[in-house]
């Protein structure tokens, strides 16, 4: 019913996190209305004051802007979308490699086991 | 912006027993806050001190700049831990008596939410199950416009299906400018719909903080620092 949220990590910084996935995944396409707060609060299960944090933030990122009456919006700038699609993708990338690095293998070796996964994974 | 509610020096004691020792405490409106606490740390004292239940030994006490009084509770809407309702009544007739007592009840918003859950306005009280009736009692608190509204324990003893309904009914009807004060031992239950806790021991507050901060500064939940500050 509410979205898994830990509740070891700031809450809002969560929702962030899983509101950018929802825009770049484009389960909100650029230009789609975002649910008012009170909905979205509700759905997730937290409070409309986290919620709100968590807009401001998005906007403060410009991947959401407000219109003064008719509420807010899913930015229609792809260019940037895509920008926060790769940086993501980036971050999951690092930390992939921070942890086979502990493991003790190297960017030549990750990179051919990564191949040879992904062609057994077709199989 | 004006304290919602700002004591000072409040003190309260039962014979030789301190159950409020010196609480200094100002809170902002527009919050959701949670007085966590042991059992016994005097988490229901306060509530019944802001609601003139009982009366300080010591100390101040000020409800949106007012001492506790006709115009504390017109402002205040309090879900006490036991039923006060009568038992006998039906819920059409408790509906009513709200209506006659509360200016600011707004008794379709409670129509509306009974009906979502099939309860009858007919239904007696006595005959409801103990988490239906805390289901009707939390519709009714709520369905006040209050400044302040005081919770005391709403989601002990009930199955986690209706914890639920009920986290949700409280979020669903909080006006941003109100303050809920929300007291439980339940942390993991209601920590994520918290702006702000409470730590009470002894009748003393031991922390007053938002939730952030503690998640931040002591990478933990409300609830393991919680288990951390009082661990027996």
């Amino acid at each position: 019913m509410s979205w898994v949220l830990d509740s070891g990590r700031p809450i809002y910084l969560q929702i962030v996190e899983r509101l950018e996935l929802s825009i770049v995944s484009g389960q909100f396409k650029p230009g789609d209305k975002v649910p008012s707060v009170r909905e979205l609060a509700v759905e997730a299960g937290v409070n409309p004051n986290t919620m709100q944090k968590a807009m401001v933030e998005l906007e403060r990122q410009g991947l959401v802007h407000s219109e003064r009456t008719s509420g807010r919006f899913i930015t229609e700038d792809e260019a940037m979308i895509t920008q926060v699609r790769e940086e993501l993708a980036k971050k999951q990338i690092q930390e992939f490699m921070e942890r086979m690095n502990k493991m003790g293998f190297d960017g030549e070796e990750i990179v051919t086991l990564l191949q040879k996964t992904m062609r057994e994974g077709k199989k | 912006m004006n304290a919602i509610l700002e004591c000072k020096g409040l003190s309260k004691s039962y014979g030789r027993f301190q159950a409020l020792d010196h609480v200094d405490l100002t809170l902002e409106p527009g919050k959701i806050i949670g007085l966590l606490g042991p059992n016994g740390s005097g988490k229901t004292t306060f509530i019944k001190l802001i609601n003139q239940l009982l009366v300080p030994d010591e100390g101040t006490l000020l409800i949106d700049g007012n001492a506790p009084g006709v115009e504390s509770k017109s402002i205040i809407s309090y879900l006490p831990e036991k039923t006060y309702l009568d038992e006998n009544q039906k819920i059409a007739e408790t509906l009513d008596f709200f209506a006659d007592f509360y200016d600011d009840f707004d008794r379709s918003r409670a129509v509306q939410m009974l009906e979502k859950l099939n309860i009858s306005p007919e239904a007696r009280i006595k005959t409801l199950s103990k988490g239906t009736k805390e289901k009707v009692q939390l519709i009714l608190v709520m369905s006040r416009k209050a400044k302040l509204y005081c919770l005391d324990e709403p989601i002990a003893g009930v199955d986690p299906a209706a914890r639920d309904y009920i986290l949700n009914t409280i979020i669903n009807n909080y006006d941003e400018n109100a303050t809920i004060l929300i007291s439980t031992h339940l942390i993991a239950d209601i920590e994520n719909i918290l702006d702000e806790v409470i730590f009470i021991q002894n009748g003393r507050i031991r922390l007053y903080s938002d939730v952030d901060s503690i998640r931040v500064n002591k990478r933990m939940s409300i609830d393991g620092y919680f288990r951390e500050v009082f661990r027996c």
